[in-house]
């Protein structure tokens, strides 16, 4: 058969294990650019990868990589550890969801981002906990029923959702933080360029990207569903961005270098 | 052996130290894992054991290590759990919140197998307790301190010099069964000035083709990872680790017998800093004629029961002597098994008891012992 040639097939930094993701789920679309951009950037023997706990618990059956699982929330103390141990060429991500990261975790990630270390973070945000059943998670909406919020998140007892990547932004070492969405192509092509700017700028410093996910089966909604329910109800509050690129520091970011002088 | 300025930072080998040093039980500690291999230290200030982080803020760059203050014990333990997964020899020293803090960690990297070392200095509980020296997490360190079925070697020195030997026999333990080691000591083991010698330097040579140090295409990926979700091969897999255990209680038990070969009316069982003191208690008590020896744990665990099994047939007594409430007295009274009578005696709260308290607890026993016939 001749002019036939393949345009799709699985990145080689993927196995050949099938995801348990639920059909429809944006995790699997998250570890398809994910092994994209380290195939392409040709690092898949210098690339680490640390999963967490929650949905992509199993994320190391499917990443063709040298993979450490962290226990809940700490994937960005065990990435540290492995940054400061590992050869200065090696990338180091790690790949967490929102009650994993924004929970639990926040700890870790905030002083992980603060001491500016040389790793990437990919954060799927899909505002519930998906593997424990659909809890409510620290981004999950306002209003919004999840199965300990069933009558929908009371800011009143709750608070607001977190944004991560604002939050992170007010600190001045990260060298890139932006946020993404998985909801349609463009915003897919986009979400790699950032994965991919993200693992670029890794050697220099702490890079983030946040990635606004779905959970159909969580949320209770069709696949294409939820794509559109993202889009509506998502982005007005977690706005599409990049926030912090090298050398465009917001005005808080500003380094500041005291002579610890008594006085002036 | 000299400092080479042609050596890259990574290979540069310390500077020459005089063959003994008088040196802080804790900066002992630092120095010795240092001269161990130990490259990466991670760490979170709390009190009696700063002094350790302090040296290692300072020591680890002179070569070529790192040292990172973490944001909690937390944070400390999982930043280890990255380490080890890299295969680099690396450390953390808490006290014994911070243990608590560390448990869950702590099971992460004995069910995912990570060689690393742990230094507990230990301090008066529960709670916040106090700085004061205790003795009061033996069971909890010894009974392997996370969830689920798992153990891990506890090495518990009585001098700043044995400290600085465990130390470099604790991480090689780490590597040689894949899974954390534990040093407790307490206040006063981490501030006693003492002479000490340090063995050279060394470097670790235990191959790791399990590190996760990036895949290159000759082999497959490395997985570091203590999930099993179906039941049978979760089982399999903790039955791999108690074959571990298992050659671990056979080999690695340690301890001193002191003056314990005449048929000793009362044999103290002890452990780090009350070991020590109970040694002084023990040559004035023989001064008085009462036959009474020592039974030190250097390994606490596993517990040292084939040098303990040799004392209860000729012991008429044993005498448990504690920083705690009566700890490692339930593993005495278990290895004695009712054969003979087995008291207890201990302070508290951080009280370090004195050599004249334990010459006290000694004679009354002994009195009773007379009586009784
Ligand atoms: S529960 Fe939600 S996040 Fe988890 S796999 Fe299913 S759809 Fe995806």
């Amino acid at each position: 058969m001749p002019n036939i040639k393949t345009v799709f097939e699985r990145s080689e930094v993927l196995t050949s294990n099938q995801f348990h993701y639920c059909p429809g789920c944006t995790h699997g679309i998250a570890h398809r650019l994910i092994a994209e951009v380290v195939s392409e950037m040709g690092i898949q023997d210098r690339t680490i990868a640390v999963c967490p706990v929650g949905c992509s618990v199993l994320a190391y059956e499917y990443f063709d990589l040298d993979v450490v699982q962290a226990a809940h929330g700490r994937a960005p103390a065990v990435a540290t550890g492995l940054r400061r141990s590992l050869p200065e060429d090696r990338y180091v991500f790690a790949y967490q969801g929102d009650g994993d990261l924004a929970s639990i975790g926040m700890s870790e990630i905030i002083h992980a981002a603060n001491r500016g270390e040389k790793i990437t973070v990919i954060f799927l945000n899909n505002a519930i906990y998906g593997m424990t059943g659909g809890q409510m998670a620290p981004t999950t909406l306002p209003g919004m029923v999840t199965t300990t919020s069933p009558y929908g998140r009371d800011t009143l007892q709750c608070g607001h959702p977190v944004r991560m990547s604002e939050m992170l932004n007010t600190l001045v070492d990260p060298v890139f933080i932006a946020r993404g969405a998985l909801s349609q192509p463009k915003h897919v092509i986009k979400a790699k360029k950032l994965i991919r700017q993200a693992f670029e700028l890794q050697h220099q410093g702490f890079t983030f990207v946040e990635l606004l996910s779905t959970c159909p089966t969580g949320w209770g909604l069709t696949p294409t569903d939820s794509m559109h329910w993202l889009e509506h109800n998502m982005v007005p509050f977690f706005p599409l961005q990049v926030f912090r690129e090298p050398g465009h520091a917001p005005e808080a970011a500003n380094h500041y270098t005291p002579d610890l002088k008594v006085h002036g | 052996m000299g400092y080479d300025a042609n050596l890259p930072v990574d290979q540069a080998v310390p500077s020459p130290a005089p063959e003994r040093l008088l040196m802080k039980g804790a900066e002992a500690i630092a120095e010795a894992a240092i001269r161990a291999g130990c490259k990466n230290f991670f760490g979170y200030p709390i009190t009696p054991q700063n002094e350790i982080p302090e040296y290692m803020s300072a020591r680890l760059p002179e070569v070529g290590g790192t040292f990172v203050q973490a944001e909690s014990e937390v944070a400390s333990i999982n930043m280890l759990y990255g380490a080890g997964s890299a295969g680099v020899r690396c450390m953390t020293s808490s006290s014994s919140p911070g243990l608590s803090l560390m448990s869950e960690g702590f099971s992460y990297l004995i069910g995912s197998e990570v060689p690393t070392v742990v230094v507990n200095i230990m301090r008066g509980g529960p709670g916040l307790g106090n700085i004061a020296p205790s003795q009061g997490d033996y069971l909890q360190m010894t009974r392997g301190f996370g969830h689920g079925d798992q153990k891990a070697i506890v090495l518990a020195p009585a001098s700043v010099q044995e400290a600085v030997d465990l130390m470099s026999l604790a991480f090689d333990l780490s590597e040689k069964y894949r899974n954390p080691v534990v040093v407790i000591g307490d206040g006063l083991i981490g501030q006693m000035m003492e002479p000490v010698t340090f063995a050279p330097t060394v470097q670790s040579t235990t191959e790791k083709p399990w590190a996760t140090t990036g895949k290159p295409p000759t082999r497959k990926r490395n997985i570091i990872n203590s999930l099993y979700l179906d039941a049978e091969t979760l089982e399999k897999h903790v039955l791999h680790l108690f074959e571990k255990f298992g050659r671990m209680e056979a080999e690695e038990q340690r301890a001193e017998l002191y003056l314990t070969d005449d048929q000793p009316e009362i044999v103290i069982c002890a452990f780090g800093t009350t070991a020590r003191i109970a040694k002084s208690a023990i040559k004035v008590l023989r001064a008085q004629g009462i036959r009474v020896g020592l039974f030190r744990l250097i390994s606490a665990w596993p517990f040292p029961q084939q040098a303990f099994q040799t004392l209860v047939e000729p012991t008429s007594a044993f005498l448990s002597i504690e920083m705690s409430m009566g700890q490692l007295v339930q593993d005495i009274r278990t290895q004695v098994a009712g054969r003979k009578p087995v008291e207890f005696w201990g302070r508290t709260g951080g009280v370090v008891p004195t050599s004249e308290e334990m010459v006290a607890q000694v004679q009354k026993l002994h009195h009773k012992l007379v009586a009784q016939g």
